[in-house]
């Protein structure tokens, strides 16, 4: 199904959940809804299913408004977080609920139940109730509860968080290769950066009822629009005086203005390992932490303090160390504009040619 | 010490509870079998009886209805501020404070025959007070809280995710209320269904303000006991007083049954 939310607003009393939101969703993707807890994520979704009403702004399926249809007219399918699975029925009444709703014939909503209960898995536990099946079942029983009605749009609020760390992230790839199967228009709730990154085939970053960005997850790592969204995706440190930084000297032109850097735009050397010394800084290690894979470094570069990791490979650094240091890049902002700039001293002012 | 204290403590329970229940059933057959029929088939016996169980069967009809919907729509309904909810939610307690005798009052006050809105009633046919809608309703006013008090736990318990899953699913609010909700608080319904059986059985003070305790018209079982008491018909009293009492204690084996169950799911 195609989404279109023009200009959606949800207050209740003095405090504003949803504040002027604006989104299109293409048919058939996956789009995950990112953003801390209490941002408005959750209120988007309701206002999408229709369980919540919109104090303004229209929210249109296939180019047609459909605020004022009732959540049992729109054709959508809600997966909610604790799964709100009916405990005093089986699996299979369940997941045949929606289609006795729709007074199908018997025979039909065997056949739909049964062909739903492969298709996620749960052959043999038909006749079990909620209560004697595992988070990740019950998850799945939720999954097929929702389709049964054949939806056109599948609402999950946060799927993945009542299940512990170790099945969520087979989950999610079930959850991911599920809904590409069944070809259905989907969005997501979490607020876990990993599972969107993961799962999404867009996202969108939501944070004090405002629509941050909208994207790839690439893009939305490559090129954050929002000081937020940069904090928000992957690591990083924000620099106050980014212009004591070499190679970035430039950022002293715009006051105000405050870097942020990523552990992956630092790379880090014994000294003279670097070859782009002129780009370098010298700096000392600080702290080093094992981290399973690789060392996380903490460098101070005068009252600077990055981090960074280093390979398992490489030589092991010590605390007080002294180390090159050379920024890549690094994502300023300031009031009123971010931007990205790159270390203006790795072009060589003075190549040799050889 | 310790003894002592668990002795004392039987013996209050026993002194309280046991020993006048044997006292019923004794004083009941003081005069053997036949003196107990003939107090239990005496005609205003058998009306009191009667009026008994009509004032059960409309109370605990109307006290259900009404109390699963006041339940609902004091934990669900979204539109109703917080403040006006928490405000409907003390004033269920009332009839908890209030005194019976003082709810009787209040209704014989407001619809009595000597008040206009009474007298307009009166004028159109519909008497209220001493008469069987005047008994219901005081007997109503005593019972309120009982349905309500035991829904409404239940409702918030269960939340409200599975009533919007079903919503989800297609199914309108009827369709909801009876595969969804009434499942779970079902046991909590009937739970309270036996309370206010109980309480309607036993009630005495507000019925006797409203009804005036006319012999074979508005006479209910517990005041008929008070007046057979009144007279020193103490076998009559008794043997009344057995009917409810019996009456009783299969209510509260229904109850802790009803009561197990409400736990299981």
């Amino acid at each position: 199904m195609h989404i279109e939310v023009k200009g959606l607003s949800k207050s209740f009393g003095d405090f504003k959940a949803v504040q002027d939101v604006s989104f299109g969703i293409k048919k058939g993707h996956l789009i995950g809804l990112l953003g801390p807890s209490g941002g408005g994520k959750t209120s988007i979704l309701r206002m999408l299913a229709g369980l919540e009403a919109p104090t303004a702004g229209d929210i249109l399926f296939h180019g047609k408004r459909v605020n004022d249809l009732p959540p049992q007219e729109r054709g959508i399918g809600f997966v909610f977080q604790n799964y709100a699975l009916f405990k005093h029925m089986t699996v299979f009444e369940n997941v045949a609920f929606g289609l006795k709703v729709k007074k199908l014939p018997k025979d039909a909503i065997r056949e739909r139940v049964q062909s739903l209960i492969e298709l996620t898995g749960l052959k043999g536990f038909e006749h079990r109730y909620p209560a004697q099946l595992s988070g990740g079942q019950r998850q799945r029983v939720a999954f097929a509860r929702a389709l049964a009605p054949e939806p056109q749009l599948l609402l999950l609020d946060e799927p993945f968080a009542a299940i512990d760390a170790k099945i969520r992230s087979e989950l999610r790839t079930w959850l991911k290769e599920m809904i590409e199967r069944v070809g259905i228009t989907s969005i997501f709730v979490t607020h876990d950066q990993d599972e969107a990154i993961e799962v999404a085939d867009e996202i969108m970053i939501i944070s004090k009822g405002r629509l941050e960005q909208k994207g790839t997850p690439w893009e939305i790592y490559k090129n954050p629009e929002t000081q937020f969204v940069a904090e928000f995706i992957g690591e990083s440190t924000t620099v106050d005086n980014v212009a004591a930084l070499h190679g970035f000297e430039e950022a002293a032109a715009w006051t105000g203005t405050r870097g942020l850097i990523r552990p992956e735009y630092i790379e880090i050397g014994k000294p003279g390992e670097i070859t782009l010394a002129s780009a370098t800084m010298r700096g000392v290690v600080r702290h080093i932490h094992f981290r399973g894979s690789e060392w996380m470094v903490e460098l101070e570069i005068g009252d600077i303090r990055l981090i960074t990791y280093r390979s398992l490979e490489k030589d092991v650094l010590k605390p007080g160390d002294p180390v090159d240091i050379l920024i890549h890049r690094a994502y300023l902002f300031n009031e009123s504009d971010s931007w990205i700039m790159e270390n203006k001293l790795k072009v060589d002012p003075m190549p040799v040619i050889i | 010490m310790r003894r002592l204290w668990i002795g004392l403590t039987y013996a209050v329970f026993a002194l309280l509870i046991v020993v006048p229940l044997v006292k019923i059933a004794t004083g009941s057959l003081e005069d053997g079998v036949s003196g107990l029929l003939d107090a239990l088939l005496r005609p205003e016996a058998l009306h009191a009886l009667m009026m008994t169980g009509i004032i059960v069967v409309f109370v605990t009809l109307i006290n259900t209805v009404f109390g699963v919907m006041l339940a609902i729509y004091l934990v669900r309904a979204a539109w109703l501020h917080p403040r006006i909810k928490g405000l409907l939610n003390s004033i269920v307690d009332l009839p908890y404070a209030v005194s019976p005798v003082i709810g009787g009052l209040m209704i014989v006050l407001l619809v009595g025959p000597d008040t206009a809105l009474g007298a307009l009633l009166e004028g159109a046919g519909i008497k209220i007070v001493y008469a069987l809608p005047g008994m219901v309703i005081a007997t109503l006013f005593v019972t309120f809280p009982l349905m309500v008090r035991e829904v409404m736990p239940v409702l918030q318990e269960i939340g409200s995710q599975q009533e919007e899953a079903a919503t989800m699913l297609g199914a309108y609010s009827w369709y909801t209320f009876w595969k969804v909700t009434w499942p779970s608080i079902r046991w909590g319904v009937i739970y309270g269904v036996v309370l206010t059986v109980a309480r309607t059985l036993g009630e005495f003070g507000a019925v006797l303000v409203v009804s005036g305790n006319i012999m074979n018209l508005t006479q209910t079982a517990t005041t008929l006991v008070y007046q057979d008491v009144e007279n020193f018909n103490v076998v009559a009293a008794n043997g009344v007083a057995l009917v409810l009492a019996a009456f009783s204690v299969g209510l509260l084996l229904l109850m802790e049954w009803a009561k197990k169950r409400k736990e299981v799911h």
